[in-house]
């Protein structure tokens, strides 16, 4: 069956490290890159005679990660024991929610080159991360090859929020948008640094296809260790392939968990030799429930920064920017604060927000630099803005202004005054230039009234070289077309 | 609900529990025996009556995010009958 008949459908599973500075039941400190087993207590190490007790704070951005997603936040909540045995759990079960998850029922809305499109939320649950294993000898660390592993529980306890999404996501391209957005929201609302290098934004997917135009889900596989959004977009498409390779020779896609291997660029089997999980959940006794006051619950959404997603929507509106842009500029929260700040200083914003996501983003990247090491204001590079649309400038020149506004913070009025830039609008001026230039190119004026249109170009070339650069290209344009025509 | 040997040996299996054919039998005797006591209950009327998931009647047991001193990392290791460069070493997992 052709590749274009079959349609993937996407779920993923994120989870987010909270920024608290204390894990999930204990005062061990959360810090990443510590010697291991250093910041471990009897009650992460899960010791006998040990009792959790909540960290309230982690409960409060757990309760904004609900509400910055569409989530009903849970009258009444729990936490429960999630049972199995591995080497980074020291309690052999994992504290996390089961049935009464704090925040469920949501909705993410992501833009994609079709639209908006928006994604369910099945749930945003609280739980604890697990440590860390190295896995040692044998050949190349490998967990397959290796001869035992080494455990660090300092990551062990840490606060987590496992969101997950309905299977409503048809494309790598809408996985990443997803991932985006996501990660979008955790920084504005300022509850997890998510650093993926780090571990603290971490995703698995869970893909099948079915036939377009079928409504039944095809047999899942989930996709794990896939530690940045772009080997996302690739493991999926990846899977998408593979999955339909194995039905179109008439096989089954067999349902267990596969691992992202960059270096081979394929899915791999995980050959897990455990039987099908079952984790035997049950309710965590040594915590009581959680049910917050409707007034605090209120409280914390009134409290949340305007979200990505509306402010997208708001500078479409107030600046007249694409879809595509406004996603762009809202991406960061600092980044959508400066450009607001210079959008409103221009009677242009759309070319404002042109230089920062064009020139201003290049030379950024290049140079490394971020918003607060730059040496202009928004005030300065309106300026500029406002000069090119004046026509004061070409577009040549307006490159070669920024770049001293970039680079030294030169006002873009003073470089231009310093360097003689002024662009010549004066008609009589230009049609001077105008009349030397046909003068000396007779045969190209004979070609023109002979209908070759086309050297238009070559006498627009020679007066904008006979003004050193400096009239106004348009100008010249119709100047020359004004006097051929007449 | 009778329970069989298969249910001793896949719970046994789960808790990683090392158990003789004699204990399988023993244990199936004894956990039927509570299990069928428990399933006394099921001849309650229990349709308006909420699930109890904590027997306290406690709730929001918060303590604030503020950094208390661990163990070091020697204490920590204390237990362990393996460790290597401050870690934990646990035998080959797959």
């Amino acid at each position: 069956m052709p590749f274009e008949d079959y349609e993937p459908v996407i779920g993923l599973e994120v989870h987010c490290e909270l920024k608290t500075a204390t894990k999930l039941f204990c005062g061990c400190p959360t810090t990443f890159g510590n010697e291991a087993n250093t910041q471990v207590c009897p009650v992460c190490l899960g010791l006998p005679g040990t009792l959790p007790v909540m960290n309230g704070k982690a409960v409060e951005f757990a309760v904004k990660i609900g509400h910055s997603l569409n989530c009903t936040i849970a009258s009444y909540s729990k936490m429960d024991r999630k049972n199995y045995y591995y080497p980074d759990l020291p309690k052999a079960y994992q504290v996390s929610q089961y049935d009464k998850p704090l925040n469920y029922g949501g909705y993410l809305d992501i833009v994609t080159k079709e639209g908006t499109k928006r994604i369910g939320v099945t749930r945003a649950h609280l739980e604890e991360d697990a440590g860390k294993l190295v896995h040692a000898g044998g050949k190349s660390g490998r967990l397959d090859s290796s001869d035992y592993s080494l455990a660090d529980y300092n990551r062990g306890g840490i606060p987590l929020v496992e969101i997950v999404s309905e299977p409503d996501i048809r494309s790598s391209d809408e996985a990443h948008a997803y991932l985006t957005a996501l990660k979008s929201i955790l920084l504005y609302i300022d509850v997890s640094d998510c650093n993926m290098e780090e571990g603290s934004l971490r995703c698995d997917a869970n893909v099948s296809i079915r036939k377009k135009g079928t409504e039944k889900f095809g047999t899942r596989t989930e996709i794990k260790n896939m530690n940045s959004f772009k080997f996302v977009k690739q493991a999926i498409e990846y899977e998408i392939k593979r999955q339909a390779g194995v039905l179109d020779k008439g096989e089954r896609v067999i349902q267990e968990s596969r691992l992202w291997d960059v270096t081979e660029n394929k899915t791999k089997s995980m050959r897990s030799k455990e039987e099908a999980h079952d984790y035997r959940y049950f309710p965590e006794p040594d915590l009581v429930p959680i049910i917050l006051d409707p007034a605090y619950v209120q409280k914390l959404k009134v409290e949340l920064p305007e979200l990505p997603g509306a402010k997208r929507a708001r500078f479409e509106t107030d600046f007249g920017l694409t879809p595509y842009d406004a996603g762009v500029l809202t991406s960061e929260q600092e980044l959508g604060k400066w450009f607001e700040v210079g959008a409103k200083l221009t009677k242009n914003p759309k070319g404002f927000a042109n230089w920062v996501m064009g020139d201003m983003a290049a030379q950024m990247k290049e140079q490394e630099k971020e918003l607060k090491d730059l040496k202009f204001d928004q005030k300065k590079l309106a300026e500029l803005v406002d000069i090119i649309d004046a026509g004061t400038i070409n577009s040549k020149q307006a490159k070669e202004v920024f770049l001293e506004l970039f680079n030294e913070g030169v006002s873009p009025a003073e470089v231009v005054k310093s360097k003689g830039m002024a662009q010549v609008s004066d008609p009589k001026a230009i049609e001077a230039v105008v009349g030397k230039v046909l003068d000396e190119n007779p045969n190209v004026v004979v070609d023109y009234m002979g209908g070759k249109q086309g050297v238009i170009g070559f006498l627009v070339g020679k007066v904008m070289q006979a003004s050193q650069g400096k009239a106004n290209p348009k100008m010249v344009n119709e100047i020359i077309k004004k006097k051929l025509d007449s | 609900m009778a329970l069989s040997e298969k249910d001793v040996q896949y719970v046994a299996k789960l808790a990683r529990l090392e158990v003789t054919e004699q204990e399988v039998a023993k244990y199936t005797q004894q956990l039927g025996n509570i299990l069928g006591y428990i399933e006394e209950m099921g001849k309650l009327d229990t349709a308006n009556v909420e699930p109890l998931t904590h027997p306290l009647d406690m709730k929001n047991v918060f303590r604030e995010d503020v950094v208390k001193p661990s163990l070091t990392q020697a204490e920590v290791l204390s237990n362990g009958p393996e460790v290597q460069s401050g870690h934990f070493k646990v035998p080959k997992i797959m």
